[in-house]
């Protein structure tokens, strides 16, 4: 059993507990599910600034930053408690791809190679580090939401709006992946 | 809200400014009508654990895995987000079918999302920084928690982008 928990997890045990999430929070206090929203609480919380958008209760919306920590602190508790401390498992074309990038580390979740403390000083690190999470940012609120708030809350409640926002991550996504970021890595 | 707004607009708005304002973008409005102590809130932190355990374990927040999904490559992001979808549309009917309440015996209520150009625009936008960064914001908060602390600094970003997004929020087309 607990060599089942410590390896990674199928689709089809992760995708239906995910699922799951969206009843869960209805049923416990009538909550949509949701994440981007969290930063714009954080926003409201920290610097408002006489901005309308941040200018709210968000006090009201404390629960969604109480959910977040429990994911931060579920992330802890995956990576100390139930981690096999193995290399992750990607497909063999982008293995090759990648590593004439210089991409070989496997063992973190993120390719340590760029996503470290000493690369944030250059191009590159700087592109896919902070750029990247400002227009993570930016979007997810331009949009409305993020994977969570559309692609599954959103397309849970059958909402039109969610499928063209979800639509749009994927296409901005797959045109990024497969021409931008081949550039960017190769800097 | 443009400031040319004429005198019964103003007041519309005035007359539930805080709703009116938190559902700017029909996200994460808390519908619940009732005040709670905030102990109440910790149930939110237990799904929140189950959920980024999930997330590590699955490793839909990894770098890689959305390169993947991008490019083709692999069925498992598909699969994850998918059968998310499917388990929490059937959750979502049987909750409306039978008139299922919340634990305090509220109704459940989904707002409706109404269409503008944000979701085109800023979905596109987002897409682009989620290939970047193989992230998008749920799985910043399990990746810092998964020791990759250098993602704090994605998380400040995106929380900058935030804030920009909402200074020029009235200038943008929506």
């Amino acid at each position: 059993m607990l060599q089942f928990i410590t390896q990674p997890w199928p689709w089809y045990v992760a995708g239906p507990l995910i699922g799951l999430t969206v009843p869960a929070l209805l049923f416990l206090g009538n909550k949509s599910f949701g994440i981007s929203s969290s930063m714009r609480h954080v926003c409201a919380a920290c610097f408002p600034s006489n901005i309308p958008y941040f200018t709210y209760d968000w006090k009201k919306e404390i629960w969604n930053l109480v959910f977040v920590s429990g994911i931060l602190l579920g992330g802890i508790l995956a990576f100390t408690l139930l981690n096999n401390h193995e290399d992750i498992v990607v497909a063999e074309s982008l293995k090759t791809e990648l590593s004439g990038y210089g991409i070989n580390d496997y063992s973190s979740l993120v390719p340590v190679d760029i996503f470290n403390w000493d690369q944030i000083f250059t191009l590159k690190g700087f592109l896919m580090m902070v750029f990247g999470g400002f227009i993570v940012g930016f979007g997810t609120r331009y949009a409305g939401g993020c994977t969570s708030g559309h692609s599954i809350m959103g397309l849970s409640s059958l909402q039109w709006p969610s499928l063209v926002a979800t639509c749009c991550f994927m296409l901005g996504g797959i045109l990024t992946a497969n021409f931008l970021l081949p550039f960017i890595l190769s800097l | 809200m443009s400031n040319q707004n004429n005198i019964s607009d103003e007041f519309v708005v005035d007359m539930s400014d805080d709703v009116q304002i938190r559902e700017q973008d029909r996200m994460n409005v808390n519908e619940s009508q009732l005040e709670h102590k905030w102990y109440h809130n910790l149930k939110y932190l237990l799904v929140g654990i189950a959920f980024g355990i999930v997330f590590i374990k699955a490793e839909i927040i990894s770098w890689f895995r959305i390169q993947e999904m991008f490019r083709f490559q692999s069925f498992h992001m598909y699969g994850v987000i998918g059968s998310a979808v499917v388990i929490g549309a059937l959750s979502v009917w049987l909750i409306r079918k039978f008139n299922i309440k919340t634990i305090y015996n509220e109704e459940i209520i989904i707002h409706p999302k109404t269409f503008n150009k944000g979701q085109v625009i800023g979905g596109l936008l987002f897409g682009v920084g989620w290939a970047i960064t193989g992230a998008c914001p749920g799985p910043l908060f399990a990746l810092i928690g998964s020791g990759a602390t250098v993602i704090i600094v994605t998380l400040i970003s995106a929380i900058a982008g935030t804030w920009v997004y909402g200074y020029f929020r009235e200038r943008l087309p929506h």
